[in-house]
């Protein structure tokens, strides 16, 4: 199996830094990688290792969904680039703003709607929907 | 005087052409092979689970004129698992999920047609892993970002 052969490396990593619920599947010449990272850092090792066998991940030929496993409670950073991350009312960007939180503010996980969207709160009592891809859990 | 005494009642071919009979009235003896030596049938050959092996044996034994019954049959292997399916998401959701993603990046564009992300515009080289992040979190089939500039 070429594709799995070419990305090898990262299925090892997943394995090493115990990804749990780690799938492996090819399906039309794409490789499919899911699976629940212990941390944000092993997550962003995963993205370090597909960025350098496949730069800037220009091929297309794997779809990497490797969550940072969170429980209800966790605590979790905001990590936009710079800008406040927007609480909505609802999971979707078609949501009203009920609020923000600061870039690098600590913040509650209360309940994951999906792989995009958690219902978090604030340490000032904001309670609403934010995307996943700007939280980082401190576990 | 000579005698050829047949003492043990029941000829071991006949014990044999009664298996052959009962193997048609049992499934799992379909695949069994059986040899006869004085009434005692040896049964061998493979079936797909223990159960098949004791109603196998069961079924030769209650046949008239066997003495014993050597079960020899083996198990066969599971067959492997099937292949793990692949989910994608249906373009509207991936749709409505890609709208999210790339609020944060104006100069991308991005379209979805048959579970394909295909990528166009412009980004910064180091907004592109949050981006990608974010995509390969849909459940899209795949995403095609070779027409989008990176800087």
């Amino acid at each position: 199996m070429p594709i799995q052969d070419k990305y090898k490396e990262l299925i090892d990593t997943a394995n090493a830094s115990g990804v749990t619920n780690l799938q492996v599947k090819e399906q039309d010449n794409v490789l499919y990688i899911d699976g629940d990272a212990p941390t944000g850092e092993v997550k962003d090792k995963l993205w370090d290792v597909y960025n350098k066998i496949d730069p800037d991940y220009r091929s297309g030929d794997l779809v990497l969904n490797v969550d940072v496993s969170a429980n209800p409670g966790t605590k979790a950073k905001v990590t936009t680039e710079s800008t406040n991350l927007n609480i909505r009312k609802g999971p979707g960007t078609d949501q009203p703003i009920v609020g923000k939180a600061a870039h690098n503010e600590i913040v509650t996980l209360l309940n994951k709607t999906n792989d995009q969207w958690w219902l978090i709160k604030t340490d000032k009592g904001v309670e609403g929907y934010a995307y996943t891809q700007y939280l980082t859990p401190e576990n | 005087m000579s005698a050829t005494l047949v003492s043990c009642g029941v000829k071991d071919s006949t014990i044999q052409e009664e298996i052959a009979d009962a193997a048609k009235a049992t499934p799992e003896l379909a695949t069994v092979n059986s040899t006869v030596k004085d009434g005692v049938v040896t049964l061998s050959g493979e079936v797909k689970d223990d159960a098949s092996k004791a109603a196998s044996e069961a079924a030769v034994r209650a046949l008239k004129g066997v003495k014993s019954v050597a079960n020899n049959i083996t198990i066969a292997p599971p067959p492997p698992a099937p292949a793990p399916v692949v989910t994608v998401n249906p373009d509207d959701e991936l749709k409505k999920g890609v709208t999210d993603a790339t609020k944060d990046f104006p100069t991308v564009k991005a379209d979805v047609t048959d579970g394909v992300i295909t990528l166009t515009g412009d980004i910064k080289r180091s907004s592109l892993q949050k981006l990608m992040e974010s995509l390969h979190s849909l459940k899209p089939k795949r995403i095609d970002n070779s027409k989008l500039t990176i800087k």
